[in-house]
């Protein structure tokens, strides 16, 4: 199948999805850190969060990444150049995990803010006149509730993200689509492959949203919904 | 503020430190390790196969002067867009991937002798040429690539001769076939892709010996400016492998003509 070439795609694929779930721990954590920063009492938090946001959402994708890349490496080989070393070699895959996830960071910070907003401050409140801690607060009441207003923009972002991974090959990733590429230059048949991983990435995201339809329902339990 | 500042480089500067040791400087400047950039795009000079893995003349050449070098070869594969500066960050110390040498390039890398030089070579209709001399050609039309060195090198040396200039390597050939041509010079790639090696090129063939115009000056292998002492390595390790006949051995595997670039 596709002229032998499908396990060459196939261990791309692999490259793939490992990057998205990398990319996706580091943009979880980063966030819900900005999330908690722009609703926090600290200015400098705030100030600092809101600086990430608008730098990230907007410069494009790719010209983050390329800066990230080149620009990041330029300023370790700087950094110990002073310190009187040679080189260090930055992993391409922890570069491109780290701008990915970097990138995602910002949307995920927007929608887990909005998300930590949504949740009545009152029950919070009412969680702290019974005597529950912070933590026994955030993790019976908030949490299950700010995850319910999260999902839905959180899948959002997950399928741009997982498309979005697609740009790590211009920063030397072997992944799906630059398999691709290179199947395509040894067989000149371009549509063959790129409609191959058109498909598997359309896989990908089905599976997700199959997966993540699960999870919001299981955390809508016990919301009514409109009647359709 | 200022030491915020303090701290904040301080904290980068001991994690830096901390990889730094993890890396131990493992690029001592005697380049027993080397990191090289191939490339995949350009068959048959590097070409990915089904099972995921490298080959082509660009990569066998590498890894033959890797070999002559005595050094520990690492292939990195990298996108052509984004290959010389990638280098010259120091993500691969060298890049055999056929790039031409060009003044454009030498601004910002520093490059082997050539490695290779696709020469040019006159096709025609089997027989309807014994050689290619200004006077065997006379009363008869060339096509050849408009603005391109082998244009240049057909207007000095053919004067008088009929000559057809296309827009694009590849209408060489069509307007062989078409007739409106009766000889064409173009590359010996291009000409065997798009022409000898083709069912309707059947009948014709090359004529005369290929061509060394010495309009391009060949293929390079890529190295930083700083690093002269690579550069002479690979440099000496080229001479070596032609010496001692691997160069031949890897360009037949590919070629029906000689790539070396060295005229003879």
């Amino acid at each position: 199948m596709l002229h032998g070439y499908l396990p060459a795609i196939l261990g791309g694929l692999l490259l793939t999805l490992q990057i998205a779930a990398a990319s996706l721990c580091v943009a979880c954590v980063l966030g819900m850190l900005g999330a908690v920063a722009k609703l926090s009492q600290s200015r400098v938090a705030r100030v600092l969060a809101d600086v990430y946001t608008t730098l990230i959402r907007g410069v494009p994708d790719l010209v983050l990444m390329l800066l990230t890349f080149y620009g990041g490496q330029a300023l370790v080989n700087w950094i110990v150049q002073k310190m009187g070393g040679d080189y260090v070699d930055i992993d391409p895959f922890i570069a491109g995990t780290l701008t990915v996830g970097f990138i995602f960071g910002a949307y995920l910070t927007e929608t887990f803010r909005g998300a930590i907003l949504a949740v009545p401050r009152g029950q919070i409140e009412a969680g702290y006149a019974y005597g529950m801690s912070f933590a026994r607060t955030f993790w019976q009441i908030t949490l299950p509730q700010l995850v319910r207003h999260a999902l839905p923009g959180f899948v959002n972002n997950w399928l741009v993200m997982v498309k979005a991974t697609a740009l790590v090959s211009i920063i030397g990733l072997d992944d799906m689509v630059h398999r691709a590429g290179l199947a395509t230059a040894a067989t000149r048949e371009p549509f063959t492959f790129y409609g191959a991983i058109a498909i598997i990435y359309l896989l990908i995201t089905s599976v997700s949203l199959a997966v993540l339809w699960q999870v919001e329902q299981r955390f809508s339990r016990g919301v009514r919904k409109a009647l359709a | 503020m200022m030491s915020s500042f303090k701290s904040v480089a301080r904290i980068i500067g001991l994690l830096a430190g901390l990889s730094l040791t993890a890396q131990a400087s493992a690029q001592a400047p005697d380049w027993k390790k080397i990191r090289v950039a191939v490339e995949g795009n350009y068959p048959p000079f590097s070409v990915m196969s089904p099972d995921g893995k490298l080959g082509g003349f660009d990569i066998d050449i590498a890894r033959a002067l890797c070999v002559e070098m005595k050094a520990e070869c690492t292939l990195v594969q990298q996108e052509w867009d984004g290959m010389i500066p990638a280098m010259n960050v120091k993500k691969f110390d060298m890049i055999v991937a056929s790039m031409t040498i060009t003044d454009e390039r030498k601004k910002a890398v520093d490059f082997s002798d050539p490695y290779y030089d696709v020469p040019s070579r006159w096709v025609a209709k089997t027989g309807l040429f014994k050689d290619v001399a200004p006077a065997s050609l006379k009363g008869k039309k060339i096509a050849v690539l408009r603005n391109s060195p082998r244009a240049k090198y057909v207007a000095e040396n053919y004067k008088g001769v009929d000559v057809l200039e296309v827009a694009k390597e590849t209408d060489v050939y069509l307007e062989l076939l078409a007739g409106r041509a009766d000889i064409g010079i173009g590359s010996s790639v291009v000409s065997g892709e798009a022409l000898l090696k083709k069912p309707e090129g059947k009948a014709y063939q090359q004529v005369g010996p290929v061509v060394n115009i010495g309009a391009g000056s060949g293929v390079g292998i890529a190295v930083r400016k700083e690093d002269a002492v690579l550069r002479d390595k690979i440099n000496v390790a080229l001479k070596g492998i032609r010496a001692n006949g691997n160069y031949k051995k890897l360009a037949d595997k590919y070629f029906d003509f000689d790539v070396s670039g060295q005229s003879k």
